[in-house]
């Protein structure tokens, strides 16, 4: 093996390791902090069934472990979902989010809410999901009828972001004519948070999640080829139309999953696959790929944590924190574009 | 031998209307054709159609005798590799990484090279000579380097045909030639047939076995190499009409100026060609000579010069020829010469020069005391 690629081998030992133990390290704060402080010698005891404080237990099943797990699972999969769709439109800068294609799972899912809610039923957790898929195609079809006129990749994301408020407007009308009792829940959910998700919400997004990730993993040679342009790839044997129908169809459900389950969660797409790939110094999908996964799982702890401590006992939306960190990312890779062109 | 890749009847072009028809090419291992043509005349739509980008609108391309619908992508990829002109986007590759890409057809799913596949790698770049920046990211080396490092990746892909779109449009000439002469090796020593578009003719002539000019809706030539670069074929194929095409050597050049020719340089052995060009330049006409047929400045004042007074080849030049010059001289106010000594075969010439400063002729040694006489 070539000098450079066994660099490149230890690297991504180096950072999968060390993102690997910093994901455990947030999962343990997570599930330690909060408005009632538990210390871990206490969670061990929890754990292993000895304690006697039925209130931590409580606490820590019923809320804290759920919702640290749903947050590494959805932040894993806005991470991958970000990625695949800027390897589709071969633009740094797209994601879940400014594509406005969370939003259009956020107004599809808001729509079913109210009118089963208000009919006096709940919702299943895959309903939930469907309802966000469909909403994810429909802002993704948008998207790829504008891709196609527009090439400028500046132009896409304006034009993703236009959709974006549209399907936040129709949301908030829906939401504004809603029953009083589900307001109060939906309007947590519509501005983005990992509160409230149950066992059965967890057991759901984690098949979902990981099927979806180990098929991007498969994926990731094919994806290889298609970094060198869709002609290339062709060439190499990709069967283009099915290829990019994988891409729209796993990066919608990823999305879609987050969206069903925590609303609308901005600038993690893009921000973890760009600080992913300055950190391996490659670019390489199989490498990427599961850096990313983890990578999101760690920005989506990181920010959750800030969202419910900071200004505790008041709990910010995850929503806000993400953009805190994840817009500035943004901004950079405008400007780094632009150097380039 | 077979012919390797062939068409019967093909149409190629966009949507179902046909660009070009009744396209038959018959191509062996080992060869190389070369498209020529005006810009816009379709040379790319053929090439994609070979490639299995498009489809062809109308007649069937055949690959080793099987339809190239027949094959599946992956079947194809082990066979046919390519080269665009298209800048690529490579976020953080390396240009080993770029070369790897070749050997996707031969990996697993998941695209982990084994080490016949790093092999094949390291063996391609040594052709093209790359080894040396591998490591380098694919954004940071020149154009050439670029060119060569996308050549590498086509070859390591083990192809029995290349399909390659103006491989040398971004390269200056050394580059050019550099890139052309790996190509001829490759298609020799590695038996791949090769099929490219070039706009440099000269080049195009150079390097290969078989030309197919396009141009209109269907191939107007298609033949061995020397058969197609001919004066009157070349010229009728780009229209040239202000100026004209050396077949010797595969050079154009400009229109020849126009007017009474008051100059008369005389010449030979190549000395003539650099006062030609200049004289061409500021649009002075003139006359030369006494050249012989199989001189080099021949071929370049027979399509420059107003009036070129000749012999055979390899004889002597005979009192006629002379006599003619002479004639051609006294009508002349400036003589030109480019000569600095004189041989067996164009003694004749040592006479005119002393001819024209009997006769009270301006002599000059050099053309840009011409031009500066007259501009």
């Amino acid at each position: 093996m070539e000098t450079y690629e066994r660099h490149r081998t230890l690297r991504f030992t180096l950072v999968l390791v060390a993102m690997s133990l910093v994901l455990l390290a947030l999962m343990a704060l997570n599930i330690t902090l909060g408005s009632v402080k538990i210390p871990l010698s206490e969670i061990v005891r929890i754990l292993t069934g000895g304690s006697t404080n039925e209130t931590a237990a409580q606490i820590l099943w019923k809320i804290r472990m759920p919702r640290a797990l749903a947050g590494a699972l959805l932040g894993a999969a806005l991470a991958l979902s970000g990625f695949l769709l800027q390897t589709f439109f071969g633009n740094p800068i797209a994601g879940p989010y400014v594509l406005g294609i969370a939003s259009g799972a956020k107004l599809t899912v808001s729509i079913v809410l109210v009118c089963v809610l208000s009919a006096g039923r709940a919702v299943s957790a895959a309903g939930l999901i469907g309802a966000a898929f469909v909403g994810s195609m429909i802002s993704m079809s948008f998207v790829l009828l504008i891709a196609q006129k527009v090439h400028r990749s500046a132009m896409l994301v304006i034009s993703g972001v236009m959709i974006g408020y549209i399907c936040s407007a129709i949301t908030d009308f829906i939401i504004t004519f809603a029953d009083d009792a589900s307001i109060v829940n939906l309007h947590n959910w519509s501005k983005g948070s990992f509160s409230g998700m149950s066992w059965d919400n967890v057991a759901v997004i984690a098949v979902v999640v990981s099927i979806a990730s180990l098929t991007v993993f498969l994926l990731s040679k094919p994806i290889g080829a298609y970094r060198l342009g869709e002609a290339y790839a062709q060439n190499m044997g990709v069967n283009i139309r099915v290829f990019r129908i994988a891409l729209v169809f796993l990066s919608s459900i990823l999305s879609a999953c987050v969206t069903a389950f925590a609303g609308p969660i901005s600038f993690v797409g893009i921000a973890v696959p760009h600080i992913v790939k300055s950190l391996l110094k490659t670019a390489k999908p199989i490498l990427v790929i599961p850096v990313c996964f983890i990578g999101g799982a760690i920005f989506c702890l990181g920010c959750d944590l800030i969202a419910r401590t900071v200004f505790a006992p008041t709990e910010l939306s995850v929503s806000s924190v993400t953009a805190i960190f994840g817009a500035p990312v943004v901004i950079l890779l405008l400007i780094k574009r632009r150097k380039n062109v | 031998m077979n012919d390797y890749f062939t068409t019967k009847q093909l149409a190629v072009g966009y949507d179902g209307i046909p660009l070009i028809r009744d396209i038959e090419i018959r191509l062996q291992k080992g060869h190389i054709l070369t498209l020529i043509g005006p810009n816009g005349s379709g040379k790319s739509t053929i090439l994609k159609t070979a490639a299995n980008y498009l489809k062809a609108v109308a007649g069937t391309v055949y690959l080793d005798g099987r339809s190239l619908r027949c094959f599946s992508g992956h079947e194809l990829s082990r066979r046919l590799s390519v080269m665009l002109t298209q800048r690529l986007k490579t976020e953080l590759m390396t240009c080993r990484e770029v070369v790897e890409t070749g050997r996707y057809p031969y990996t697993g799913q998941l695209g982990i090279l084994s080490e016949e596949d790093r092999r094949q790698v390291l063996e391609a770049m040594d052709a093209v000579n790359v080894r040396d920046f591998a490591d380098r990211f694919f954004t940071a080396i020149s154009d050439g380097q670029k060119q060569r490092v996308l050549l590498a990746r086509a070859l390591c892909q083990q192809p029995e045909i290349m399909v390659l779109d103006e491989p040398t449009s971004y390269l200056d000439i050394r580059y050019e030639l550099e890139l052309l002469s790996m190509l001829r090796d490759m298609a020799r020593h590695r038996h791949i047939a090769v099929m490219m578009s070039l706009h440099a003719l000269d080049l195009a002539e150079r390097v290969s076995d078989e030309v197919l000019c396009v141009s209109g809706e269907t191939i107007t030539h298609y033949g061995k190499t020397d058969e197609i670069f001919t004066k009157e074929l070349i010229e009728e194929l780009y229209g040239v009409t202000n100026g004209s095409y050396q077949p010797l050597f595969g050079s154009l050049e400009m229109q020849r100026p126009q007017g009474v020719p008051k100059v008369f340089v005389i010449a030979g052995g190549g000395t003539g060609i650099p006062a030609y060009r200049g004289l061409q330049k500021m649009q002075i006409p003139y006359a030369t000579g006494i050249l012989h047929e199989n001189d080099v400045d021949y071929q370049v004042a027979s399509a420059l010069a107003s009036d070129v007074i000749a012999e055979k080849s390899f004889q002597c030049i005979t009192e006629s020829t002379y006599a003619c010059a002479v004639e051609r001289l006294k009508r002349c106010d400036t003589m030109l010469n480019c000569l600095t000594g004189y041989g067996e075969t164009n003694r004749a010439n040592q006479r005119l020069a002393a001819a024209a400063e009997q006769l009270g002729l301006r002599v000059v040694k050099n053309y840009d005391e011409i031009v500066e006489a007259i501009g």
